[in-house]
């Protein structure tokens, strides 16, 4: 059954210290309330798995010392510019990234939620990013001669954690077409979500929403958070994207000062209002 | 089509880029977009109003231009059984064998320079037969003779699965074809303002240079129209400073 909590911090503490958690692009459906109150934690040594990339609530983690692995295809904050906290924490070797190609996390996710030992892909051959991928293989194809493919393997996360629309009290969330959000839930351990709106009624029982919709059965834990993907917006509702508190956000991080500056004001400061 | 070509004064280097890329894409079946791509986005919307809205486009990140129903991994799907004919790439650096870098300068692990990752160029750059790679900042730090870090080769070995590849490349300052038999960039024209020496002294690689390059075409005045119109509308849901700055418009709520 999927636990309902009340409260972002009663889910925050099911972040914890070391996990491996799979983020979903800032396009598509961001937990970003409830970062703010994993961070309020303090919790630490997190392995970010970007699905395929991750943008601004991953750079607010490695900003805030949450982080030691970064696995992800790119961190941006698209037209607002380089993530500036990844980009100085790699500077300062502070932290590992093991960079991929985004179809290499599509297919690591699908072979763990397959349960399969790992996926083959094309392309990765010659470049650097395999160079340095110690748990990436080139194997022959099998149905082939002279075929080189990459193996990529299970990659299964603890945690999937992301913000959707809505969901109902069976655990249901509806997240439409942003269906990286299913095959995250799908492959991860554990997943924890964080919704505009708990429905009655439920989910599956129309056919038009049930397509859309991962079953209770993924869903470890959830919680309502009203505007929960701020300063993101969230795809099929009417939240966009708070361009200009994220252009001040890419400014101010640029520095380890401003970064610290923003953190108070907009994480450990909105502790009463979330 | 009978419009008058525009006077060179009230055009932009992002619409003749715009124009430029466009050409390239007429007639194609599917034109996929990736992320931090503002002017091959616009090309291919402006491709696709062209076409008669026969030719698909999809852009990253987008909720109208995108009609992908199975998630992030669908583009990525799509683009290997062939379905996708043109997608753009870009790179911190691209050297003179069409190698990408979209990773670091200098050593990875402690690098003077970081960007944001390789995103889906370590394959898409395998499977898409008509890669048109940008960058819009051409010096010798950019187009250097060889990567510091390959997030994908131009060319491969010939065992390797290779459908895609180079087919162009185009910078704020010219045109470059790929000669892909002898793997190097031949320079195909200049944009106003620049000329066959301005290009070799900004270029940190070597490239083959014909007897008779031509000036880049400017957009005609219904190109631009249609540009400025109804492109920048579309385009300004994805890259809204994008479109305030190039085409001075605040996207509608």
């Amino acid at each position: 059954m999927t636990e309902l909590v009340t409260g972002l911090d009663a889910l925050a503490a099911k972040v914890t210290d070391g996990a491996k958690i799979a983020l979903p692009p800032d396009y598509s459906g961001c937990a970003n309330a409830l970062w703010r109150a994993v961070i309020r934690r303090g919790v630490r040594d997190l392995h970010l798995v970007g699905v395929p990339v991750f943008g601004y609530h991953g750079d607010l983690l490695i900003g805030a010392g949450c982080v030691n692995v970064a696995e992800t295809s790119a961190v941006t904050l698209g037209e607002h510019g380089l993530a500036p906290r990844f980009t100085a924490a790699v500077k300062a070797g502070s932290i590992t990234v093991k960079d991929a190609t985004c179809p290499a996390i599509h297919a690591g996710l699908q072979a763990a939620e397959r349960g399969a030992p790992f996926s083959v892909m094309r392309g990765l051959i010659g470049s650097d990013i395999l160079a340095r991928r110690d748990d990436w293989k080139v194997i022959d194809n099998p149905f082939a001669e002279n075929d080189p493919v990459v193996a990529i393997p299970a990659l299964t996360p603890d945690l999937a954690v992301f913000h959707a629309a809505k969901a109902d009290r069976h655990g249901n969330v509806w997240i439409g077409v942003r269906r990286e959000l299913m095959v995250m839930a799908h492959a991860a351990r554990d997943t924890l979500v964080t919704v505009e709106e708990i429905v009655d009624g439920d989910l599956m029982a129309d056919p038009a929403t049930k397509a859309g919709t991962i079953p209770g059965l993924y869903v470890t834990a959830m919680a309502e958070a009203r505007e929960g993907s701020w300063p993101q917006g969230l795809p099929a509702t009417d939240l966009v994207p708070d361009h200009a508190h994220l252009a001040r956000y890419a400014q101010m991080a640029k520095t380890e000062e401003g970064f610290a500056a923003y953190l108070a004001e907009v994480v450990t400061g909105r502790e009463a209002a979330e | 089509m009978s419009a008058s070509p525009s006077s060179q004064s009230d055009v932009q280097l992002e619409e003749i880029l715009i124009h430029t890329i466009a050409g390239m894409l007429d007639g194609l079946r599917h034109v996929a977009v990736g992320a931090s791509s503002p002017v091959p986005g616009a090309a291919a919307l402006l491709a696709r109003a062209r076409s008669g809205e026969r030719t698909r486009v999809s852009v990253l990140g987008s909720e109208d231009h995108n009609f992908f129903t199975d998630g992030g991994k669908e583009l990525f799907d799509c683009a290997g059984q062939g379905r996708i004919d043109a997608f753009f790439l870009s790179g911190a650096q691209i050297d003179g064998n069409a190698n990408i870098n979209l990773v670091s300068i200098g050593d990875p692990d402690r690098p003077k320079a970081r960007f944001p990752g390789s995103f889906g160029s370590g394959y898409l750059y395998y499977v898409v037969p008509r890669v048109i790679l940008f960058r819009l900042e051409h010096t010798k730090r950019t187009l250097v003779e060889q990567v510091d870090f390959i997030s994908a080769p131009g060319f491969s070995e010939p065992n390797v699965y290779r459908p895609g590849g180079p087919f162009a490349m185009i910078t704020d300052r010219c045109l470059f074809d790929v000669d892909k038999e002898r793997r190097r960039f031949v320079l195909k024209s200049v944009h106003p303002g620049e000329t066959v020496e301005s290009i070799a002294e900004n270029t940190g690689f070597d490239y083959d240079v014909p007897d008779a390059v031509p000036t880049t075409p400017l957009p005609d005045a219904e190109t631009l129209a249609l540009m400025r119109g109804r492109i920048a509308g579309e385009i300004a849901e994805i890259y809204p400073s994008f479109a305030k700055r190039v085409f001075g418009l605040e996207k509608a709520a």
